[in-house]
């Protein structure tokens, strides 16, 4: 953190993603609270580059300011009265509960991490190599059954989404035995 | 009656264009000082050239400031004298950076000025049109005389519009078109963006743009816009999948997710990823035109159609906007596909001889140059057809040609053959079981040829219309 550009970003988008996140909590209505929500995604991903994580940058543009924003969009445009006020919420408590516990935790890490070891000088001497290789070597060694069994759960899913959807056929058998009509 | 010619032209037009004189009828003309300037001209410059083909062969250019193949050795060497200077890296870093910037903007800025002039007159070749050519010398002024116009007209902000959001999309879907170029390598030193997850960023970034499309919908106040919006949404979001998939065999193949390294291996071995992986090139091009939303599948945005899709409720030049960005999409997924399956910046060991610069943006006209041929040729898909081929054809196949493509580069990785062997053998591999894979899907998905028959059947009631109808006004 020694270099001035790195504390400059460091500061324009830690503040770029905070006020935007209260932007996501204060906005009146739903598709503003979105493309709030994609700008704190898209000022985290630069955050993520300052700290040379590239492949985490770019799945953090690919998979949440790319690919969760357009699923809230589907999900908005199912809902009924999604422009309109939308301040009132029966969920403020257990929502208030919820961020004051995920803040206690984050929190608890930041002061349990002995960060001699991560600043000045060690940090000096590390390099940044890319990212990609060692997250593969992870997944695909020391990490392979979390990371099948998570696969497995997302073909899962995927399938299940199928299924639920899926027109099941009228006439037939099946169908009435089924007896869903 | 022998006067009458053997072919006559169908329209006035077509006499027209014919009764134009040749190249040779055009030089006839031409005086004699200007002949004589001419073969001058041409002596010179080939002597030029042969003096810079000396010094290729000769080696004096290899790693210098001014071997013109690779532009990045210059900004190298400015990096390092401004080094040797005592100025500050930052600085350092801020200037040569800036002009790599600006050379990637200056590609998309150029393509703008002159692209929509291009495109109409190579789609005006193929409807035997002349196209634009009233402004200025050729109409080579026109995209600037469509942009002053668009930007005098009069922005119209429909009643009811969410106005925070009515101005993000126009801008918003600039973005991708102009961050997409960042880590395209046009030669092995000029290499903006070179970083590790190359591949990654280039979905990355053109998944921004399906929220710009569906902000310009709902933010219209208008139906038809919110419906351009979404069938667009859909069809984006349905057409990442084969190019994700598409990109996907190209990475196993390679080994590597770094863009610079993929061009770097296919210049290596002197082949074309489309030779070895037809499929995923035939995917990554028809999901891009989907994508980008050009014919045969410009349903978000069709051109015949009056209503303009997501954009209805835009005009004046954040209308222009939207319709530059299309220009610039088309240039950039040509960059991308030339970089993955066209080898990049290498042809077969031209790029010794040639700026690779100029190697890429060739291939990024060629690829252009068949957009515009299918946009002149292909009528349009419907949109259930459109997402049934993406989700029924495009994505089981992709995903078999993943894995056959896994287990050739594992097979690739271990063996000692020599590689023109084990790669001819995965091309024909790939090429066949393409072959089969499409014939049985097809078969399988109920589009057999000559399922349906051909020869219309004619109707026999007589008080219908149809042919009946018309032969029996004919008789009377």
């Amino acid at each position: 953190m020694d270099s001035t550009g790195i504390v400059i970003g460091f500061w324009v988008l830690s503040g770029l993603s905070v006020v935007s996140a209260l932007l996501v909590l204060l906005a009146r209505n739903l598709l503003h609270s979105l493309v709030f929500l994609v700008v704190t995604f898209l000022s985290m991903a630069g955050l993520f580059i300052t700290l040379s994580a590239d492949f985490i940058a770019v799945a953090q543009i690919l998979i949440y300011a790319g690919s969760i924003s357009v699923l809230m969009v589907f999900a908005v445009m199912l809902t009924p009265l999604a422009s309109r006020d939308n301040g009132n919420s029966i969920y403020l408590l257990p929502g208030l509960l919820g961020g004051l516990g995920i803040a206690a935790l984050v929190g608890f890490v930041a002061v349990d991490t002995d960060w001699d070891e991560r600043t000045g000088e060690g940090l000096a001497a590390t390099d940044f190599p890319g990212t990609v290789n060692a997250i593969g070597d992870l997944l695909l060694g020391r990490y392979v059954l979390a990371f099948e069994i998570a696969s497995v759960l997302l073909l899962f899913a995927l399938l299940g989404a199928i299924v639920l959807v899926h027109d099941r056929p009228r006439s037939g058998t099946a169908a009435s035995e089924g007896g869903d009509d | 009656m022998s006067e009458q010619p053997m072919r006559r032209p169908a329209t006035p037009m077509l006499q027209q264009i014919e009764d134009r004189p040749g190249v040779r009828e055009m030089l006839l003309g031409v005086p004699v000082p200007f002949k004589v300037f001419g073969a001058v001209f041409g002596l010179v410059g080939a002597l030029v050239m042969a003096f810079i083909g000396y010094l290729v062969v000769d080696g004096r250019l290899e790693g210098e400031w001014y071997d013109v193949r690779d532009l990045g050795l210059a900004v190298q060497s400015l990096r390092e004298w401004l080094t040797d200077q005592g100025v500050d890296h930052r600085i350092t870093w801020i200037i040569t950076g800036s002009i790599g910037g600006i050379g990637i903007m200056s590609v998309l800025g150029g393509w703008l000025l002159i692209g929509s002039w291009v495109e109409r007159r190579v789609l005006a070749k193929f409807q035997i049109r002349m196209g634009p050519n009233r402004t200025g010398p050729f109409g080579l002024l026109q995209p600037i005389a469509d942009a002053v116009k668009l930007m005098s007209k009069e922005i119209v902000i429909p009643f009811g519009a969410d106005r925070f959001l009515y101005y993000i999309p126009p801008v918003l879907i600039f973005v991708p078109a102009m961050l997409g170029w960042a880590p395209i390598p046009w030669a092995p030193n000029m290499n903006y963006l070179d970083i590790d997850v190359g591949v990654l960023y280039v979905i990355a970034i053109s998944s921004i743009g399906v929220l710009a499309v569906f902000l310009a919908g709902w933010s219209s106040n208008n139906h038809y816009s919110l419906l351009g919006a979404m069938r667009t949404v859909a069809m984006m979001v349905s057409y990442e999948i084969p190019i994700s998939l598409a990109l996907l065999s190209v990475v196993l193949l390679t080994g590597s997710m770094n863009l610079g390294e993929i061009v770097a291996w296919q210049g290596h071995y002197h082949v074309w990823v489309i030779f070895l992986i037809p499929f995923a090139a035939f995917a990554f091009l028809f999901a891009s035109t989907a994508e980008i939303n050009r014919t045969p599948n410009d349903i978000g945005e069709a051109e015949s159609e009056i209503v303009a899709g997501f954009y209805t409720e835009y005009s004046g030049m954040k209308a222009g906007l939207f319709m530059g960005v299309e220009l610039g999409h088309a240039i950039l997924v040509g960059a991308v596909m030339s970089t993955f399956f066209l080898g990049g910046y290498t042809f077969f060991g031209l790029e010794e001889w040639v700026p690779g610069y100029l190697i890429l943006a060739t291939k990024i006209g060629a690829v252009y140059f068949l957009f515009v041929w299918l946009r002149g040729t292909l009528p349009r898909f419907r949109l259930d057809q459109l997402m049934g081929f993406a989700w029924k054809f495009l994505i089981p196949l992709g995903i078999i040609q993943a894995f056959i493509v896994a287990i050739e580069a594992s097979v690739f990785a271990r063996s000692d053959a020599p590689a023109l062997i084990t790669l001819g053998a995965f091309g024909v591999v790939n090429l066949a079981i393409t072959v089969v894979l499409v014939r049985f899907w097809a078969d399988r998905l109920g589009y057999s040829p000559a399922q349906h028959r051909t020869v219309p059947t004619l109707v026999s009631d007589g008080t219908l219309g149809g042919l009946k109808a018309a032969q029996k006004i004919r008789a009377t």
